[in-house]
């Protein structure tokens, strides 16, 4: 039993039908994690370019510094940081937000990079085109290289939401009862874990075709020259 | 304690780190090359085994294949009267192996199918075979193009080893993990964890940079 949901140990087929509940069960915990990962990695990551695109060296050097050694260690081993290291001093997070926490950090480095890629892809002559018609710094920014660079960065932001996704069952070492812990849980009562792996795996599939699908429409949906303002 | 007693034992973990990512990369450059020229084979069911690995093994999350590995295998071959049970190091070869090969086969047949037209074409002109043109014109010119790609695959296999120690494996995550436990001292330990890991990740970048040189000479000089 978990979530209050029994198991039906008959058969394979009664078995599988009656753990699908309980799975499912993780996966919202897998999608509310991704999505809470994925907004922290935008907002940081967004934090992160802007620093790194500093004029003074004092601010972008640190920077880049922390997004190279972020990109270069693994997830779990930032997880276990997190996890241990923050309670001592004094902050205590639950296991599900220090989890998202730590795929948001992770990525922010991934969408950092996205972002500066987005922005240097605008043509020079484009900034140049804006001050010859005398616009503001702050103008040209908003009106003519954001526009151009929003549906070159949607994309690949949206390939790092499914690379996040496929991310969380790391959390479930802090115990954060995602899919792939919920299948664990169970094959360790049933000594069954065959069927409820199996049924992530093909669960894992099916998300993953169907968020690939969404960042695929929204690619051929978004203007390739720029989202016109009004 | 002193921070420097954690030291020997975190090497050897490393150590275990720096084999597994070795061996997972070279298997996971095999299948990349395998599956990767596979996918554009004339062959339907040379090209639908390959475009279903690579489908499984980029769209599920790597930790679930390898717990299917280590847990679920050894049930399957139960049931069909082979013993399927897998050592951690080699359901951790190759679950790593398995799923960086799906991201590179797609890198290698991105690259092989960058190699431009006429370049085939002239080297039907010159008649060799397809075999010929695959082998001798187009991959020379496409790894080239693979390998910054492939330097990324190869940090991302180096930061997934530290999954193997869930099954047990003891590689550098899994001893830091065990001297947490005994001594409580987890800054110390991960901080000391987290740059030995992107040590090892500079190492391995600055290997991949030289091998990216040494084939940068096969590029055409038109391109």
């Amino acid at each position: 039993m978990l979530f209050g949901i029994h198991w039906d140990t008959s058969s394979d087929l009664a078995f599988a039908a009656s753990i699908l509940p309980i799975l499912l069960r993780g996966m919202v915990i897998t999608i509310e994690a991704t999505v809470l990962g994925f907004f922290i990695a935008l907002v940081l990551g967004l934090v992160l370019a802007v620093l790194k695109a500093a004029p003074t060296r004092i601010v972008s050097w640190p920077a880049l510094v922390v997004t190279e050694f972020v990109r270069d260690t693994p997830l779990l081993v930032q997880l276990f940081f997190l996890y241990y290291v923050l309670p001592e001093y004094g902050i205590v997070l639950p296991a599900f937000l220090t989890g998202a926490l730590a795929l948001g950090v992770q990525y922010s480095a991934y969408t950092s990079e996205v972002y500066r890629a987005g922005l240097e892809a605008v043509n020079r002559g484009q900034h140049e085109a804006a001050r010859a018609l005398n616009l503001t710094t702050t103008r040209t920014f908003t009106h003519i290289v954001l526009p151009q660079a929003v549906p070159r960065v949607i994309p690949a932001l949206g390939n790092y939401l499914v690379s996040i996704m496929k991310d969380v069952p790391v959390l479930s070492v802090v115990t954060v009862l995602e899919m792939l812990n919920v299948a664990k849980i169970i094959g360790d009562r049933t000594f069954n874990y065959m069927i409820p792996l199996s049924m992530v795996g093909g669960l894992y599939l099916i998300l993953t075709i169907l968020a690939s699908a969404g960042v695929r429409y929204l690619d051929l949906k978004l203007p390739k020259i720029g989202i016109p303002l009004k | 304690m002193e921070w420097t007693s954690y030291l020997p034992p975190l090497l050897q973990g490393a150590w275990v780190t720096v084999q597994l990512t070795v061996y997972s990369t070279i298997l996971g450059a095999v299948l990349a090359f395998a599956f990767g020229i596979g996918k554009l084979s004339n062959n339907w069911l040379i090209k639908g085994v390959s475009i279903g690995y690579i489908e499984i093994f980029r769209g599920t999350s790597l930790l679930v294949q390898l717990f299917w590995l280590y847990f679920a295998l050894p049930i399957a071959g139960q049931a069909i009267g082979i013993d399927l049970r897998l050592p951690p190091v080699v359901a951790g070869v190759l679950a790593l192996g398995l799923n960086i090969g799906a991201y590179g086969a797609e890198v290698v047949r991105g690259a092989i199918q960058a190699v431009p037209k006429d370049q085939y074409e002239a080297g039907r002109a010159l008649n060799f075979t397809p075999r010929q043109a695959m082998w001798r014109i187009a991959l020379p010119q496409a790894v080239p193009e693979m390998m910054p790609t492939f330097g990324n695959l190869a940090v991302q296999n180096l930061k997934d080893t530290a999954l193997v120690s869930l099954i047990s494996l003891g590689d550098l995550a899994f001893r830091a993990e065990n001297i947490r436990n005994f001594t409580q001292d987890s800054t110390t330990v991960y901080t000391l964890v987290l740059f030995m890991y992107f040590g090892m990740a500079l190492v391995l970048t600055a290997f991949m940079k030289i091998a990216e040189r040494s084939v940068g000479r096969w590029k055409t000089a038109g391109r």
